[in-house]
């Protein structure tokens, strides 16, 4: 064998090696058990406006319960982000990347990335949680076992939206006649709560206006808020992400659009309103969680990650909107495996265990209190039937410095959005031929 | 069917003349900017023959170096100052690192050697200043903010101070590299290296030396573009895909003219304006990302060198 042949050997064994240690299965690190949390994030690119956020409040929760607490039940959590840049391409090879390294679920952050793992879950066995995006059908866990999306849905955001339009009005009927437009991304995200939108514009007898922004377009939107200064509705909704956001709520502020008529679904960040000035104070959007750090979860972080300089999150940004988000997207991941541990008696649990641990999430009074989280959030139960909740949603409202709750919680038509979402999952079912009975068993009803 | 295409929009023109001018200074506005980035590349492309893939992230970097500067405690016009030694110092080395081992080597090479500078300054840019987007400096550094509305046509129409500062300056820019061009020594130089290296290497010019100036002339327009596209919205790296908006610019108005970059830019930015906004509608909206291209294809069925681009004729 010459010299090239065995540096090529060589190579090759190492490149092996390597390529085997990483994917082989976590389920323990230095020798004790460990559960692998893979975070699909995005830092980078057009929509790390809103990744960063998201990404730091999640990994700091599962971090502090690692310093705090040794992990979950006795077994270390192995945290390992995939930059996917918001890209469901990048978003598919992470997946790839990590569903043969036994992970505990899968976290896509976007509707794009999620759309394509729904049909994967069930045949790799491995859940998706995808937290208050994704398809809004999905919630029904007896056609689609693997999926969570708690605690609410893109349809739920919006029909609490319209309520809240029409509790200002004097009502649903006053709704008649009046004119709502709807601006945003134009993805799978963006698109998801227009078969409802549409439904509700029927029902409630209202015009529905369209101002759809390309990714391409997201800082050129003088076009649709042209539009909106044509159509004058009486209120704008938004469904936007990344650099949509901070320029719709400028565009809004720029023709003068009455901020308190422009409300958002649950992402705008402090950043989004706080970039358009003055102008941007009145502006509304949905939350289910506290925002600032006066909670015991929060200031466990703090004292566990942050000021062991283990986070990546700015001074001062922890508590934000999205960093909160995270954090509450981290906790349901942590109940998810807490409740495995219980029910199966391992300390290290596979996709399959955890699927049934989020099942059985019951986030009572008293477990939020636990969790440090009394009145961060509303109770959560989710069942083999129910894998969201239907949780209420406040309004918030942006002053100018921060969001400030506005009214109380406002539950979801889930008497207008149930039965559609039912026909959709009927629908999806029809569509993919040959989609699979569930046949999972069920702990708690 | 016909009606909504061919007469209703125009009645909605007449209708509301007011929305109708609104629309034309928006799209002059987007088309000053979109000239401005595709002025970059023309640049580029005229002294080198270089299709520079880089010059929207180019606009990101100049932009984020700004404001990253100032985060980190420089004053504003310092940090200005600053991004424009870094803008030299990176056409010093785009011109040592890039050009310069590649030079001969067929335009495709180059073309994907500013593929590859692309990727490395997304990664240093991220690296440095972090991925989270940034507020434009816009007051700190003197530029005017609020709107003057006017009342006219029996409605109002809105002017953002930024966007009339945005058209006075990238005029200014685009007649100073119009002097530039052509009544100084370097500009001549410039113009003859783009029309054959080696009778402008045969005369004396330095190639290298032309290729350093071009590319910081080209970050300066870049650092210009990204203060006006920073300042109506934010720095971020969403800026880069913006930069996408200056190809049919430049199919348009050719690849080597400045008064195409200008006058492809203001069709451009007006055409998308008035069609997403008259038109649009009609299917669903959405349609401004391809109505660009759309409108450039158009041009070159008539115009295939774009409409300022020079006629190529080789003998065979």
């Amino acid at each position: 064998m010459g010299y090239m042949s065995k540096v090529l050997l060589s190579a090759a064994s190492g490149a092996a090696m390597l390529l085997g240690g990483q994917l082989a299965p976590v389920q323990a690190q230095d020798g004790k058990d460990a559960n692998f949390v893979p975070l699909f994030t995005y830092r980078t690119g057009p929509f790390s406006g809103s990744g960063i956020p998201i990404a730091n409040g999640m990994r700091d929760y599962l971090e502090m319960l690692n310093q705090r607490d040794g992990g979950i039940g006795g077994a270390k959590i192995v945290i390992e982000e995939c930059e996917t840049g918001y890209d469901t391409k990048k978003g598919l090879e992470c997946y790839e990347a990590v569903k043969g390294r036994n992970p505990v679920m899968v976290n896509p952050w976007s509707t794009g990335i999620t759309l394509p793992l729904i049909p994967r879950a069930a045949v790799d066995r491995i859940p998706v949680l995808s937290m208050a995006y994704g398809l809004s059908a999905s919630a029904d866990g007896q056609t689609f076992p693997w999926i969570f999306n708690p605690p609410n849905t893109y349809w739920d955001g919006l029909s609490v939206i319209i309520k809240h339009i029409a509790d200002e009005l004097g009502g649903l009927d006053k709704l008649k006649g009046k004119k709502i437009g709807y601006i945003y991304l134009d993805a799978g995200f963006g698109k998801e709560p227009i078969p409802m939108f549409e439904q509700f514009a029927k029902d409630l007898g209202f015009e529905l206006k369209l101002y759809p922004v390309a990714a391409t377009d997201m800082q050129n939107q003088s076009s649709q808020w042209l539009g909106v200064r044509r159509d004058k509705p009486d209120y704008m909704v938004m469904y936007g992400w990344g650099a949509l956001n901070p320029t719709a709520i400028k565009e809004a502020a720029r023709i003068n659009y009455p901020m308190d008529r422009f409300v958002s679904i649950w992402w705008p960040s402090e950043d989004d309103a706080r970039s358009a000035g003055p102008g941007a104070k009145g502006f509304r959007e949905l939350n289910w969680h506290g925002v600032g750090t006066d909670f015991p979860v929060l200031k466990d972080i703090q004292k566990h990650v942050i000021d062991k300089g283990l986070s990546k999150v700015a001074k001062g940004k922890e508590g934000e909107v999205l960093y909160n988000r995270g954090v509450y997207n981290s906790m349901l991941i942590a109940e998810g495996i807490r409740n495995a541990q219980k029910l199966t008696g391992k300390k290290a649990v596979t996709g399959e265990d955890v699927r049934r641990g989020l099942e059985a999430i019951n986030l009572t009074p008293e477990r939020l209190k636990e969790l440090g989280m009394e009145g961060f959030t509303d109770p959560l139960k989710l069942s083999c039937a129910d894998h969201n909740g239907h949780g209420a949603a406040f309004v918030q409202e942006w002053d100018g410095q921060k969001y400030v709750k506005i009214g109380g919680p406002i539950k979801p038509m889930e008497d207008k959005v149930g039965p559609v979402a039912a026909a959709a999952a009927k629908d999806y079912v029809e569509k993919n031929a040959g989609w699979p009975k569930r046949t999972e068993a069920c702990d708690s009803k | 069917m016909l009606y909504n295409i061919f007469i209703d929009p125009f009645v909605q023109m007449a209708g509301a003349p007011d929305l109708l001018v609104q629309a034309l200074w928006d799209g002059l506005v987007s088309g000053v900017l979109y000239a401005l980035i595709a002025l970059g590349f023309v640049l580029i492309f005229k002294a080198s023959g270089v299709f520079n893939f880089a010059q929207g992230i180019m606009v990101v970097f100049a932009a984020l170096t700004l404001v990253g500067l100032y985060e980190k405690g420089v004053p504003a016009y310092v940090a200005l100052a600053l991004t424009l030694v870094v803008m030299f110092l990176l056409a010093v080395a785009v011109e040592r690192v890039v050009l310069r081992p590649l030079v001969n080597q067929p335009d495709i090479i180059l073309f994907m050697a500013t593929f590859g500078l692309t990727y490395f300054l997304i990664g240093f840019g991220e690296l440095v200043f972090g991925g989270n987007p940034k507020a434009m400096i816009t007051a700190q550094l003197g530029l005017p903010r609020g709107v003057i509305d006017v009342e006219m046509l029996g409605g109002r129409v809105s002017f953002q101070k930024i966007d009339i500062a945005a058209a006075v300056i990238a005029s200014i820019m685009v007649a100073a590299l119009a002097v530039f061009f052509q009544k100084t020594r370097i500009g001549r130089a410039l113009r003859a290296v783009a029309d054959s290296h080696k009778a402008a290497l045969s005369v004396g010019i330095s190639l290298n030396q032309i290729w350093v100036i071009v590319w910081f002339a080209a970050g300066v327009v870049a650092l210009a573009a990204g203060i006006m596209w920073g300042a109506r919205s934010e720095v971020s790296f969403a800026l880069e895909i913006v930069a996408l908006k200056a190809l049919p610019v430049l199919v348009l108005g050719g690849f080597t003219s400045v008064p195409g970059a200008i006058v492809g830019g203001l069709i451009i930015g007006v055409g998308e304006k008035l069609g997403e906004f008259y038109w649009g509608p009609l299917v669903g909206g959405g349609i401004e990302t391809w109505l660009a291209y759309f409108i450039a294809l158009a041009f070159l069925l008539f115009r295939p060198q774009g409409l300022f681009g020079e006629k190529i004729i080789e003998r065979i």
